[in-house]
């Protein structure tokens, strides 16, 4: 199997801060991966890094075999974790813009989950709450028919509920083929529907298992990341 | 019935569990079809993959029957089912018994509880 994404030696500083030091990382295509780490544990660096929005120190990250930049972003759908929403715009402006974008956006598949929500295309996005933007927000990345999708902390800053509509939005929109890597450190609401997980704390990497394999010890991933990570 | 995934234990076999009592109690009878991979992965919600898993294990025990062209299916081989459900009460009961060893109880005196509490239980 080819690695969708795959870091060699992959290293940042900034000024006298190592942000990530040598992560060696491969993952593979058709997986719901989870980047975990405690807050400041570089997981927002990595995948910076991996949308171009940084570049490494030293070392490489490559996506489907490529640098990221121009090819990678047709192939990459990312989710900041920030609102990047105008809030002058209309949702259907939002989808206009998606829409001119990128290629492989679906615009019918993002009207027919706002629908759902009951957000109206005529909604002025300023007018939305917190929650709402962040849900509009992921459901525009999740509309797009990416090989890779790279979620940074999706369920942050919404209650309970609305995170378990994210993460039935993100399992009812897999396609097997494509990888969603879920960056976070609420890993028990995410658990249970992670392929594999990846550990990082202090920009290095302390494990990469299958969830089957901690769970086969006898081990939840929220304990062993309680064990790990023990402060 | 709520699918309850305990966080111990490999998903794909908690599913598999609770996809059998599903056909035992009736909920999938014999020759149904099973909804598709997405919407039970929706249903449990869990990662579309490891229903995939739990549903190809159920199909190498021959309960679940794959069709081509039309999704999946519960087996119609009653004696199959009957037999699935005599293997998992013989691992109730030896879980049971060993429980009961543990105890310190003879097989007589296991014996004579159950008889008893039967006839308690019909009243």
């Amino acid at each position: 199997m080819n690695p969708i994404l795959e870091c060699n030696g992959l290293t940042k500083t900034f000024g006298p801060k190592k942000a990530l030091s040598d992560i060696n990382l491969k993952i593979g295509q058709g997986q719901i991966v989870g980047l975990l780490g405690p807050n400041g544990s570089g997981k927002t660096t990595l995948i910076k890094i991996a949308t171009a929005l940084l570049t490494p120190s030293s070392g490489e990250i490559q996506i489907s075999g490529m640098k990221p930049g121009l090819g990678t972003k047709k192939i990459v759908s990312y989710l900041p974790e920030k609102n990047y929403l105008n809030d002058w715009m209309r949702v259907r402006d939002i989808i206009g813009m998606f829409k001119d974008f990128y290629e492989d956006f679906n615009p019918e598949k993002a009207c027919d989950m706002l629908k759902r929500l009951n957000i109206s295309a005529d909604d002025r996005l300023k007018t939305l709450s917190k929650g709402t933007k962040e849900k509009v927000q992921l459901i525009l990345v999740m509309s797009r028919e990416a090989k890779l999708y790279l979620l940074d902390e999706p369920i942050g800053g919404v209650d309970p509920a609305a995170r378990d509509y994210i993460l039935e939005t993100i399992i009812g929109n897999y396609n097997p083929e494509a990888t969603v890597l879920i960056s976070t450190h609420l890993i028990y609401d995410v658990e249970k529907i992670l392929d594999h997980v990846i550990f990082i704390n202090e920009g290095r990497l302390v494990l990469s298992s299958s969830v089957d394999e901690i769970r086969e010890q006898g081990k939840s991933v929220d304990g062993l990341f309680r064990e790990v990570f023990r402060c | 019935m709520p699918w309850e995934l305990k966080p111990d234990r490999p998903i794909y076999a908690q599913l598999v569990e609770h996809i059998v009592q599903m056909i035992l109690s009736g909920v999938y009878p014999p020759g149904s079809k099973l909804p598709s991979v997405r919407d039970l992965a929706k249903e449990a919600s869990v990662n579309p993959n490891t229903m995939q898993r739990a549903l190809a294990m159920l199909e190498e025990d021959g309960l679940i029957i794959t069709h081509r062209t039309s999704g999946r299916s519960i087996t119609e081989d009653s004696e199959m089912i009957r037999k699935t459900r005599t293997r998992i009460a013989r691992d109730q009961v030896s879980e049971f018994l060993e429980k009961m060893q543990k105890l310190g109880f003879e097989k007589e005196e296991i014996l004579s509880i159950i008889t008893e509490m039967i006839k308690e239980v019909r009243g």
